[in-house]
């Protein structure tokens, strides 16, 4: 799947300048060995981690798209055949399928694009000096390091809870009583809870885009007499694109494979289950293995669609590094 | 990181700006206050869960926040076992020990994999690192069921040792981008001076590399154990009783208790203190493990 992307984006330093070579060994003008012996020794130290990912990750998928074109439920092991598309037909006309689609890429939009706002805003605030700068960097960046599950299950039951939760009863000293947030807004909570964990990663990654501008230029411009939103449009986010595009497709990649946060909160319940949390209840409670694969080849569809653009843009920076 | 260098040169720049005293330190005041205000906000959560897991069970459902309860450590106690419940060692220790051998095997595959990527790289090495991409980008959940399949087939269902090969598969990418980029910023010619000396493959990588990239290996690791650690789909589904993790006990711990809420703070906070520990300690790598070793 990556040959489109990466033949004429060949990234990185060492293309440039050929690798050292040991004086008696036979290469060829780029610097590559010529002898078949040579060159398994150069593959021998990749032979290994690349056989294991191939196997554990790649023949999975193998599986998984031949086991979608068979009808085979487990509730019925005799009756397994090969029904051609007949599970795809189901994974794209049922509606309850049709809606965790949509489910998933509302979750996914709104909590990339609010913590990437948010990311950006609060790096711009911390790639400043001031008093305790440190210490409010790792505030910020603390909510990224509770455990998944632990996170879902904090916000579910000490803040969003409607009698005991921190929100309400914060609300309270105001004299206001607050709904019951789960129920009443179960995606928005779920989003909510997202955002405060995955708006420290955007700002990590744009903090160091920040620090990777041009002085220089930075400079020149405040000699020039620029004002700070000028900067900020000029040069600020031309520089930004990258790192905002690599930000927001990392967190992309984690957030529609989200399944923590929904398992945890409302179980899937109220409209909330996404595709990994539909696939696993497909696989679980109703034991269906073809429809199961079936919305799992659905899945990887979707994915490597949004992968492309984040191979361009990995291989942009990669680029951009061997540039400098 | 590069923070001392860039808030240094930037600092001049603001002053040649604008007069002392202007607008501008007036702004900066404010932007200070705003950031320490969503500081806060950020941090509220976490330390609201660390407090109320100081409470006891009945100042935690209070239905105004006490702010000023006594301390007490029960919630804690009840957790590993006190009142009667599972006690929580067994997937502590299931977690730790996936978590950690998953990460040594990881590194261990992954330095010689980035060595043959970027310091005597193969052919088509940039090919062989998208491939190693790819696979992070297509959604786990997809494989989940032959996995599962398979673990039943192989009667490795329930068993920490297939957890351990899910997590190397999981981690390995993150570790060889991680890793190439470490080994990549490494100068030609120590590894140059190093083949005229006549030293073979293993006394280079010893002796040359290994104390250069050391550091690197080690936020490498600590970023590979908190994904472990953190791990829950997989873990749920190909878990049960002997092989449960961490994040699986912790689900399915609350559904079991009544009045539990200093409880689940305090399960919460032990659960995440590894991670926090580990992250902190990684944090100056944090940035280019989670970009996988795109942004440095």
């Amino acid at each position: 799947m990556t040959t489109a992307v990466q033949s004429d984006n060949a990234p990185g330093p060492d293309q440039a300048q050929p690798p050292p070579q040991a004086a008696p060994t036979a290469t060829d003008p780029e610097g590559y060995p010529q002898t078949a012996k040579e060159r398994w020794i150069r593959r021998a130290p990749l032979l290994p981690a690349l056989v294991f990912t191939i196997i554990v990750t790649q023949l999975p998928f193998v599986a998984t798209l031949a086991i979608s074109f068979f009808n085979w439920n487990a509730f019925r092991p005799d009756d397994r055949r090969f029904v051609w598309f007949d599970n795809y037909v189901n994974v794209f006309t049922d509606a309850d399928l049709r809606k965790s689609v949509f489910t998933t890429v509302i979750l996914t939009v709104v909590v990339v694009l609010v913590s990437l706002v948010l990311g950006l805003g609060i790096a711009l605030l911390l790639n400043r000096t001031f008093f305790g700068r440190g210490l409010a960097r790792t505030m910020i960046i603390a909510p990224f390091l509770i455990v998944p599950v632990a996170a879902a299950l904090l916000f579910k039951h000490a803040i969003y809870n409607s009698t005991f939760g921190l929100l309400n009863g914060v609300l309270r000293w105001f004299g206001i009583e607050g709904p019951d947030w789960i129920s009443q807004f179960p995606l928005t909570v779920i989003e909510v809870q997202l955002i405060w964990q995955w708006t420290p990663f955007m700002t990590l990654i744009l903090l160091a885009g920040l620090q990777s501008r041009p002085t220089d230029i930075l400079e020149a411009a405040s000699v020039d007499g620029a004002t700070g939103w000028q900067t900020f449009t000029n040069l600020t986010l031309p520089h930004m694109r990258r790192y905002l595009e690599l930000a927001a497709l990392l967190g992309a990649i984690y957030i529609v494979q989200n399944f923590d946060a929904v398992f945890t909160i409302t179980s899937g319940g109220l409209g909330t289950a996404n595709l990994p949390y539909t696939i696993y209840q497909t696989l679980f409670t109703a034991q269906n293995y073809g429809l199961a694969s079936a919305q799992g080849v659905v899945v990887v569809i979707a994915s490597l669609i949004i992968a492309t653009f984040a191979l361009r843009t990995v291989s942009g920076l990669l680029k951009d590094e061997g540039a400098k | 990181m590069t923070t001392a260098v860039q808030t240094a040169a930037a600092a001049p720049t603001t002053a040649t700006a604008t007069p002392p005293g202007g607008k501008k330190s007036n702004l900066g005041w404010l932007a200070t206050t705003a950031t320490w205000i969503i500081a806060f906000i950020f941090a509220a959560p976490i330390l609201w869960m660390v407090l109320t897991s100081f409470h006891s069970e009945n100042d935690a459902t209070q239905r105004t926040p006490q702010l000023f309860a006594p301390l007490t450590v029960e919630g804690y106690r009840n957790f590993f076992g006190a009142d009667g419940g599972a006690s929580p060692w067994p997937a502590l220790i299931n977690s730790a020990w996936a978590a950690i051998v998953s990460t040594l095997v990881v590194i261990a595959l992954a330095i010689p994999a980035a060595y043959a990527l970027s310091v005597r790289p193969v052919r088509k090495w940039s090919d062989v690192m998208f491939f190693f991409l790819s696979t992070k980008m297509l959604p786990a959940v997809a494989g989940l069921m032959p996995i599962y399949l398979i673990a039943t087939r192989i009667h490795m269902l329930d068993n920490i040792w297939f957890m351990i090969i899910i997590y190397t598969a999981m981690n390995l990418p993150i570790a060889i981008w991680m890793m190439r980029s470490f080994l990549a910023d490494i100068p030609r010619d120590l590894f140059e001076a190093a083949s005229l000396d006549g030293a073979g493959l293993l006394q280079t990588l010893r002796k040359v590399i290994a104390p250069i990239v050391s550091p690197g290996i080690a936020s490498t690791a600590l970023i590979c154990f908190i994904f472990a650690w953190n791990e829950m789909l997989f873990a749920r589904v190909l878990t049960g009783v002997v092989a449960e993790t961490s994040p699986v006990f912790l689900t399915s711990f609350v559904t079991s208790q009544g009045q539990f809420l200093a409880q689940v703070c305090a399960a919460a906070t032990v659960i995440s203190l590894p991670v926090l520990i580990a992250g902190f300690a990684a944090q100056d790598k944090l940035v280019q493990g989670l970009s996988l070793g795109a942004v440095k």
